[in-house]
């Protein structure tokens, strides 16, 4: 979806600010809703790209006027009740009033450090070939998806170069809506900043992003 | 949650996440699907034990050890992996080198991708819109916000993490280091270094 979250190129939101000896987390809550989103994927059986999904998926205005952890414990929310794990009635009551759906699994102390050290790689076997070689010259496609994407609206109809074959690699729009892994080519494409930007770019700038193979076609 | 004390009281409306995040939990825990042992367990990883000075470690090692530094840039996850550092967020990881020609920086500009294994949790400015909407138009501009700034005819290289592979940059390592331990090189190593939006400290900088 064209969104908030996908920022690239946008103007006026001032200079980058970093923070002097930053804390990992600036208030409990939002540990808590760190903890929480990463130890409820383990019931709630949700992929990284429904998540994802799940933060980006409101208004402009609404996306920007929310902290991290705040999209965070948004996303969580609503990921919760699209499973009826959880009801709006008992998030305002702050107790349990409905009997728990059965989970097949949850995190146990025990488990996380090998839940963290395994991860969830995404890249998958695949019989298929590569349709683009390092060198190709490519362009990304026009496309303007209603839901998930990671194709940045900056470099859509834009001519780049793959820079490298990564492999093939769960493909988010479809993983985002329930619908598969459906694994595609992923390749790293690079872009003058010119292209990207026009005459007055810097000259010596070059851009990537990590495409999958739909999101582009031959130039 | 008794055992835990919510505090940030400056602003009203952060009062409402803490009270609804809170009801939250209380409500996932009377369900059985999390053990609150198993968040503290989570935070406790994240804020003491994964963050930059593992990074900082692979970095030191590809300054000292050129069999090392072959390994890492022909494939960086295991090479990382080899100090034991591996996981989420960090399944597929990149390293980029930096030269004289070259300077490498890493964003996310559709979420906040970062290398957990090697850097932990990113910064907030890693997150924000400021950082996010100008480092792939006007690196520059924002090295200059870090206090940083490269020579006219340096390529700048951007990376937008836009799937899951994670990049770690390797920066330069300075010029009067020569015979120095891991351990002593990877005090100059920073974590902005390993974004590429700062430089290593040089020599003169470690007391």
């Amino acid at each position: 979806m064209n969104g908030a979250q996908d920022m690239g190129g946008l103007h006026g939101f001032g200079p980058v600010e970093p923070e002097q000896n930053e804390p990992v987390f600036h208030a409990d809550w939002e540990k808590r809703a760190f903890a929480l989103t990463l130890a409820m994927g383990t019931p709630g059986g949700w992929n990284i790209d429904m998540a994802r999904s799940a933060r980006e998926n409101r208004p402009p205005g609404e996306y920007l006027s929310m902290s991290y952890y705040q999209l965070w414990f948004a996303g969580l929310e609503t990921l919760l009740k699209e499973r009826d794990l959880v009801n709006d009635d008992e998030i305002v009551a702050g107790h349990s009033l409905h009997p728990p759906k059965p989970v097949k699994r949850t995190l146990s102390p025990g488990d996380v450090a090998q839940v963290l050290y395994r991860g969830g790689p995404t890249e998958r076997a695949t019989n298929t070939q590569a349709r683009f070689k390092v060198g190709d010259t490519v362009r990304a496609k026009n496309i303007n998806p209603l839901t998930h994407t990671r194709l940045p609206r900056y470099v859509r109809g834009h001519e780049g170069t793959i820079e490298r074959v990564i492999g093939c690699h769960v493909f988010p729009d479809s993983n985002a809506r329930g619908a598969g892994e459906n694994p595609q080519w992923l390749y790293t494409v690079r872009f003058d900043g010119r292209e990207l930007w026009g005459e007055g770019a810097d000259p010596t700038l070059k851009v990537s992003v990590d495409a999958w193979e739909p999101y582009l076609e031959r130039a | 949650m008794s055992g835990h004390d919510y505090h940030d009281h400056d602003h009203s409306e952060l009062t409402e996440t803490q009270l609804r995040v809170r009801a939250l939990e209380t409500v996932l825990t009377e369900k059985g699907y999390v053990d609150p042992a198993a968040l503290d367990l989570l935070i406790e990883t994240y804020e003491k034990k994964v963050g930059p000075r593992n990074g900082a470690r692979v970095v030191a090692k590809a300054w000292a050890d050129p069999a090392y530094r072959a390994r890492l840039f022909k494939d960086a996850t295991p090479a990382i992996a080899e100090l034991g550092y591996a996981g989420r967020q960090g399944e597929h990881i990149v390293a980029l080198e930096n030269t004289p020609q070259r300077h490498n920086m890493v964003v996310c500009t559709l979420c906040s991708c970062y290398p957990w294994p090697v850097l932990g949790l990113p910064p907030v400015w890693y997150k924000s819109a400021p950082y996010r909407s100008r480092a792939v138009a006007d690196p520059r501009g924002v090295l200059k916000d870090f206090g940083v700034s490269l020579p006219k005819d340096t390529e700048i290289r951007v990376w937008d993490s836009t799937a899951e592979i994670r990049y770690l940059v390797i920066p330069m390592r300075p010029a009067g280091t020569d015979g120095w331990s891991e351990e002593k090189l990877a005090e100059l190593v920073t974590r902005d270094s390993m974004i590429g939006t700062g430089l290593p400290k040089q020599p003169k900088d470690l007391k």
